[in-house]
């Protein structure tokens, strides 16, 4: 009944969330991790917008509330990597 | 008529998951915070918007929230990147080694003296 994400839209978008993580993971410093958390919350968008295509609407609330989350995870994190070292 | 929609809404879904998937390879192959912050930032936006206007396309007007959505992304994504930027170079993390031009250190310290 319910049709699946073909896989030439959905492959592409999980060798990129795997990338991400492998930048969250092998990062040298913090900024990087927290880029990489930043884009795989964009990616997430993303592929729940797919899902709001091909299985249940409600999806794309998702999608809303994560990219409002997202933004604001990402400027508490940057906060928090500028707040470090203030004593300059 | 929807079908030829349809058809155009699939085609800019596969070009933004292209996008994607280029915009997290610069973020693995760069050098540096600040470029791979660059590239992904505006690769991954264009592409997760190809990707809700696709959708939009697909299915019609019970999904019209998703024009919401690229607004919101268009309008937070670049303030986040830009936020991050400022504040890793301010905690000092430091550029690549072959990097020619440093302004905001130039900036800041004409400000200082």
């Amino acid at each position: 009944m319910i049709a699946p994400i073909p896989l030439i839209f959905s492959l592409p978008l999980i060798v990129s969330m795997i990338l991400c993580l492998y930048r969250v993971i092998r990062g040298p410093t913090s900024a990087d991790r927290i880029v990489a958390v930043d884009i795989l919350g964009i990616l997430v968008v993303g592929f729940c917008s797919l899902f709001a295509v091909y299985e249940k609407r409600f999806f794309m609330d998702i999608a809303l509330a994560w990219a409002l989350l997202g933004f604001i995870g990402a400027l508490t994190l940057a906060k928090y990597l500028e707040g470090r070292n203030l004593d300059e | 008529m929807s079908e030829s929609v349809a058809f155009v809404g699939k085609l800019l879904i596969f070009i933004g998951v292209i996008f994607d998937l280029f915009g997290t390879v610069g973020l693995v192959r760069l050098p540096d915070v600040y470029n791979r912050l660059q590239a992904s930032t505006k690769c991954v936006t264009l592409g997760t918007c190809f990707i809700l206007f696709g959708s939009f396309l697909v299915v019609g007007l019970p999904l019209l929230k998703s024009l919401l959505v690229i607004g919101f992304v268009v309008m937070s994504s670049p303030t986040a990147a830009h936020a991050i930027a400022r504040a890793a170079h301010r905690a000092k993390i430091p550029l690549w080694e072959k990097s020619v031009v440093d302004k905001y250190r130039e900036d800041r310290e004409s400000e200082k003296a």
